[in-house]
């Protein structure tokens, strides 16, 4: 695991996916690209500068957006639809639903600006929901990558899997983790530190922090292990179950609702197959808020230190 | 095939739309007997398609975004080849592909699921600027409710062919002026719709959606418009052909009991009593 509390370098997710997507372009003809007016925002300009008759920009218009994508993938294109995660899938989740998972048509849905990353924009921009919405879609799979190079390794294997996928990206600038030679495979959990104590399962922009929140439990004598879930469906149960049978307790940590996300998930796992006692990290049923991230994550109740402080409570109260 | 026997062949079909709902107990007869003359008309001459082969990748793509006139759809497929006519009385049924609502690739020739309302539109447009990026010279048809264009999404489709001049693709409307809760006009009126739909940069014609030479010429005359999409607006009676179920927003989502079927039936079989059926 990097050492987290050494300076580290930032960068967009976002650089991550629309750069990933140039190379899909150059070495996939079939990919093509749709935004809703947020062209530069989701960084699909490069693609769009390179390939200007495989972009579309269908303007403000979620619903469309999310109906166009499903029409050119039932005739055999790929198609990346791209704009802020409260609209898509937020806006549009009955187009998800019906033209793209119900018809399995091969859509990439990607939602940028997820969670309270998206700082001063306020409440009605910071999608908490998002993952609640697509965990529970048939034939649609689920990412959520922490940095620009597991983005990048991300949005290549969703371009590669045969079916509809959600890709949620942050907007902050967040540490770089991983390296350019990252690989990804869906479906799998990436094991980042070995522990006895408490698991702790993390995905998104919120892996930073919990790096940091397992270094501080360490340090108090916790011995955390940590599972990043860049695939929230489908869950990677082997590595979880393997991981919860040798600590007896579970942290879960995402920026998003600590219901029906990531949390919901691991708890729905646990209960059928290694009843433990859940610590759910995540705003609690209220909408989020103006402000610098860092702020927010404070004040939401979701930063280093309420990670630190639910990996400590598990460690006591685990049975 | 002639029009005279297109017209014999919306017949058929409607015979069995009627005895479809009768076994199945529910489903929506006052749409799919109103526009099984255009229904007759795309699969029995408009259409480039093959019914032995219904992935055939050169065909005509018809898009049904009023996902609930599908017992229209699967019977003109059944009269068109595509599958057994004894299938079509499994409508409904669990265990049967004929859902209550279309599904992408459930039975042969269903080419979209459908069902919540305006995205058949958005849907065909995707499909009409894939076909140009393909260079294909094929068209996407799609059939839409009147009652559909109280839905936002399918103006926003309307916007998104218009921006990208998509001649290869035409819609058909049906306009018959109801829905379920009465007449368009009074839950929430359309109109004056062509006109809304010319300002949104279409090429509007207009005909008698039971007049099968009308709506064949109509779409002859959209292929050669060639800068703009195109809307047809098909003037139909909702239960055309059924006099007990024409121009009644009642029949709009109401399966008939067996004796209305069999007044029904008779109706359509002796063209509402001006010619004696055979049987009788």
């Amino acid at each position: 695991m990097p050492n987290m509390s050494k300076a580290v370098q930032y960068a967009s997710p976002r650089n991550g996916f629309g750069e990933a997507l140039v190379t899909l372009g150059e070495t996939n003809a079939k990919v093509v690209a749709l935004t809703a007016d947020v062209a530069e925002s989701v960084r699909l300009t490069a693609f769009a500068e390179r390939f200007p008759e495989r972009f579309f920009d269908v303007g403000v218009a979620e619903q469309n957006l999310m109906g166009v994508a499903a029409g050119l993938a039932v005739e055999g294109f790929i198609p990346f639809c791209a704009a802020y995660a409260a609209f898509n899938p937020g806006r549009n989740w009955d187009q998800l639903r019906v033209s793209v998972c119900y018809n399995n048509a091969n859509v990439k849905i990607v939602g940028t600006h997820a969670g309270l990353s998206v700082g001063a924009d306020g409440a009605t921009h910071q999608a908490l929901e998002d993952i609640a919405l697509t965990r529970v879609l048939p034939n649609l799979t689920v990412l959520s990558p922490a940095d620009i190079f597991e983005t990048r390794a991300a949005t290549l294997a969703a371009a590669a899997h045969d079916g509809p996928v959600y890709l949620r990206l942050s907007r902050e600038n967040e540490p770089i983790i991983f390296d350019s030679k990252c690989s990804f495979t869906i479906g799998k959990a990436r094991l980042l530190q070995k522990g006895t104590d408490v698991t702790v399962v993390v995905t998104g922009s919120m892996l930073a922090p919990a790096m940091i929140a397992v270094e501080r439990a360490k340090s108090n004598g916790v011995s955390a292990e940590l599972l990043h879930c860049p695939t929230i469906k489908p869950l990677d149960e082997a590595a979880l179950l393997t991981s919860i049978r040798k600590t007896g307790a579970v942290v879960t940590v995402e920026d998003a609702q600590a219901v029906a996300g990531l949390g919901g998930a691991v708890a729905e796992l646990v209960t059928t197959k290694q009843p433990v006692l859940v610590w759910r990290i995540g705003v609690r049923d209220s909408f989020g808020a103006s402000g610098a991230p860092k702020d927010l994550y404070r004040s939401f109740h979701i930063s280093e230190k309420d990670i630190t402080a639910a990996i400590m409570t598990a460690a006591v109260k685990k049975r | 095939m002639t029009v005279y026997s297109i017209e014999q062949r919306a017949q058929n079909i409607r015979g069995a739309v009627i005895k479809m709902l009768l076994a199945a107990g529910s489903g929506h007869p006052a749409g799919s007997l109103g526009l099984a003359d255009v229904f007759a008309a795309l699969y029995f001459r408009i259409l480039d398609h093959k019914p032995t082969k219904p992935d055939w990748p050169d065909r005509d793509r018809l898009i049904v975004s009023n996902g609930h006139i599908v017992p229209l759809w699967y019977a003109t497929l059944a009269e068109a080849g595509y599958f057994p006519k004894s299938r079509l009385v499994t409508l409904r049924q669990a265990g049967s592909a004929l859902e209550g609502h279309p599904h992408r690739g459930s039975v042969p020739g269903i080419e979209n699921t459908a069902g919540p309302l305006g995205q058949g539109a958005s849907l065909a447009v995707g499909q009409a600027l894939a076909l140009r990026l393909n260079k294909s010279a094929k068209k996407i048809y799609v059939v839409l409710s009147d009652g559909e264009h109280q839905e936002g999404q399918t103006w926003e489709a309307y916007m998104a062919a218009a921006k990208y001049r998509l001649s290869n693709l035409t819609f058909i409307i049906d306009r018959n002026n109801i829905q379920i809760d009465g007449f368009t006009e009074d839950v929430m009126p359309l109109e004056p719709l062509r006109a809304k739909i010319e300002a949104f940069g279409w090429h509007v014609l207009e005909v008698d959606g039971h007049n099968v030479k009308g709506i064949i010429d109509a779409c002859a005359e959209a292929q050669a418009i060639y800068e703009k999409p195109v809307a047809i607006i098909a003037h139909t009676i909702p239960g055309k052909g059924v006099d007990f179920m024409e121009f009644d927003p009642k029949w709009h989502g109401l399966a008939p009991s067996s004796g209305e079927a069999q007044r029904a039936l008779r109706q359509l079989h002796t063209l509402q009593g001006r010619i004696s059926a055979e049987h009788e």
